[in-house]
């Protein structure tokens, strides 16, 4: 039986991620610790001194820590689909070691979406397990939680890495990060609902794909409902992840084997 | 007998421009044939074609009786690439590196640790196994970009200058290295700047010039059809040769002024020189040698390949 080709993409980047484990899980084991003892207890302590009734009826540790699972794939996502993806074209150039093989593009594009949701996999999972630690939910809830995590964590590796074959240099990464990464995470709902943002800025966090994993993985973990349909949020999800898949593919045909 | 390799009127266009200008040429089986050329010659453009990474822009191109265009993978699964850049996964050790490309030609782990170890010893890098790609001289990451090739055990080698940026030790090592598996009876296709690797290595070559190919054969056979036997080197002190250049065209069947020495093509040196004595010519240095593949592309392209 042959191994399908985006799958041999997959193991070549585990292998070498097998090399480079270590630093990367330290940072996706500290990073939801700091954010939830800063955020959700210190920030936590005025804010329920303030709502007796809590935010949206729990504490804030208890709201924000669902959202940050969802901000932290997304922020995985983006990571996955940048500086990687542009070294592996330009710096490294071993994505053209590898189209020297039976590998081809697509099979390139779909292994390393394929390595992406393994990566956003790995560290929803820790962020699980902080959470747990911080009695946040029980852990089969939060567990359920990495779903909807994965496919924001998705979408973003997908959408950012369509971008990022599209751009010649570095710079655009740090602008892409700076006005898109950053005022997405701050202002899809995980550090406050978006209710909170004034009226025209709200449907700009409708269509962010961290607002609808958000919203998802907070009804899962403290049982609000979501305000649109689980299904069409998922389906908008699995969009942004065939379209940036998708739209890719051209692209780094274009640039690898002109 | 059919060819391994067979090219009509192949020709690669970005945009407007031209890479590679309908060019016709054929491989046999078991021979070393070269793409001989300056930089921006075409030769990488179509190396790239040959290697099914880069479509054809039109004309015909067969390789190993396949379709590059529309059987890609299934021939790029029995070639083996050695890019001009390496790009090697410098994070990770010599044997990883083999490992995972092995792994791209769907082998199991048993056939390629079998390989690797063969690898090893043919590339000279059994001691640096476990070693970082980063670790590397730049002769040894090559002899591994091209043990890296070699893993799928393929019917042909493509080999885009290879020992560019060596220094002469390094460049020895990879010709033996070449030559063995030359012997072994892999057909190799090689660009080359150099000369010299293309009178060492190529069976048959191909001199590439602005796209097009402007000469064919066998290093002894071009050098003989292009160039006459005997080259007289003469050295002039600085401002002198610009002004003698004019005389010197008639003391030669050709002369060829270059920025630093003038050469001059002849059959027979000793009179030359006489002629050159008798003229009263001031020159510094002289030196006679015998013609090569250099005269050749001198000839034929009007340049010097060091530029």
């Amino acid at each position: 039986m042959t191994t399908p080709l985006a799958v041999r993409v997959f193991e070549s980047e585990a292998r070498w991620y097998r090399r480079v484990w270590r630093g990367s899980v330290v940072s996706s084991f500290l990073n939801p610790v700091l954010y939830l003892v800063a955020m959700g207890l210190g920030l936590g302590t005025l804010v329920d001194a303030n709502l007796p009734e809590g935010v949206e009826g729990v504490s804030y540790l208890t709201f924000l820590a669902p959202g940050l699972l969802a901000a932290t794939a997304m922020q995985t996502g983006a990571g996955e689909g940048s500086w990687k993806i542009m070294a592996g074209i330009k710096w490294t150039k071993t994505y053209n070691a590898r189209l020297a093989t039976p590998i081809g593009v697509p099979d390139l594009v779909v292994g390393l979406m394929l390595w992406a949701g393994f990566r956003v996999l790995l560290v929803s999972f820790v962020f699980a397990l902080v959470m747990v630690l911080f009695r946040v939910a029980p852990l089969w809830q939060t567990l359920l939680a990495i779903g909807p995590a994965l496919l924001v964590g998705l979408a973003m590796a997908a959408a950012t890495t369509s971008f990022t074959v599209r751009i010649k240099n570095d710079v655009n990464l740090a602008m892409f990060f700076r006005f898109v990464v950053i005022p997405m995470f701050l202002f899809s709902g995980v550090f406050f609902p978006i209710a909170q943002l004034p009226g025209w800025l709200q449907p700009v966090a409708f269509i962010t794909p961290l607002w609808h994993g958000v919203e998802m993985c907070r009804a899962i973990v403290i049982g609000t409902t979501p305000p649109v349909p689980v299904w069409i949020s998922v389906s908008y999800l699995v969009t942004w992840i065939a379209l940036g898949t998708t739209f890719a593919i051209g692209p780094f045909r274009k640039r690898l084997t002109p | 007998m059919p060819k391994l390799i067979e090219a009509h009127d192949l020709t690669k266009k970005f945009g407007d421009f031209t890479a590679v200008d309908s060019i016709d040429f054929y491989v046999d089986e078991g021979e070393s044939f070269g793409f001989l050329g300056p930089n921006g010659a075409g030769k990488t453009s179509t190396m790239k074609m040959i290697g099914a990474t880069s479509p054809i822009s039109s004309g015909t191109l067969s390789v190993l009786g396949l379709d590059p265009t529309t059987q890609g993978p299934e021939l790029r699964a029995r070639l083996g690439v050695v890019p001009q850049e390496d790009n090697l996964d410098q994070e990770l050790t010599v044997t990883e590196n083999l490992m995972m490309y092995g792994r791209y030609f769907d082998m199991s782990r048993a056939a390629i640790r079998e390989r690797v170890d063969e690898l090893l010893v043919f590339a000279q890098l059994q001691e640096k196994a476990d070693a970082k790609v980063e670790a590397l001289s730049g002769g040894m990451k090559r002899r591994l970009t091209i043990a890296r090739g070699l893993i799928n055990d393929p019917e042909l080698l493509i080999l885009d200058e290879p020992t560019t940026g060596l220094d002469p030790q390094a460049r020895h090592i990879l010709w033996d290295r070449l030559y063995r598996l030359k012997q072994q009876g892999v057909t190799l296709i090689i660009t080359t700047h150099y000369m010299d690797e293309a009178e060492q290595l190529c069976d048959r070559l191909v001199v590439m010039d602005k796209a097009e190919i402007v000469a064919e054969g066998s290093p002894q056979d071009l050098i003989e059809e292009h160039s006459p036997r005997e080259v007289v080197e003469l050295r002039f002190p600085v401002g002198v040769l610009e002004t003698v250049s004019e005389r010197l065209n008639g003391l030669a069947r050709r002369a060829e002024i270059l920025a630093d020495r003038a050469l001059l093509y002849t059959d027979d040196a000793e009179k030359t020189i006489h002629e050159i004595n008798e003229a009263g010519l001031d020159h510094e240095a002289v030196l006679v040698r015998r013609s090569s593949l250099e005269d050749v592309f001198l000839r034929l392209t009007g340049r010097s390949l060091a530029e």
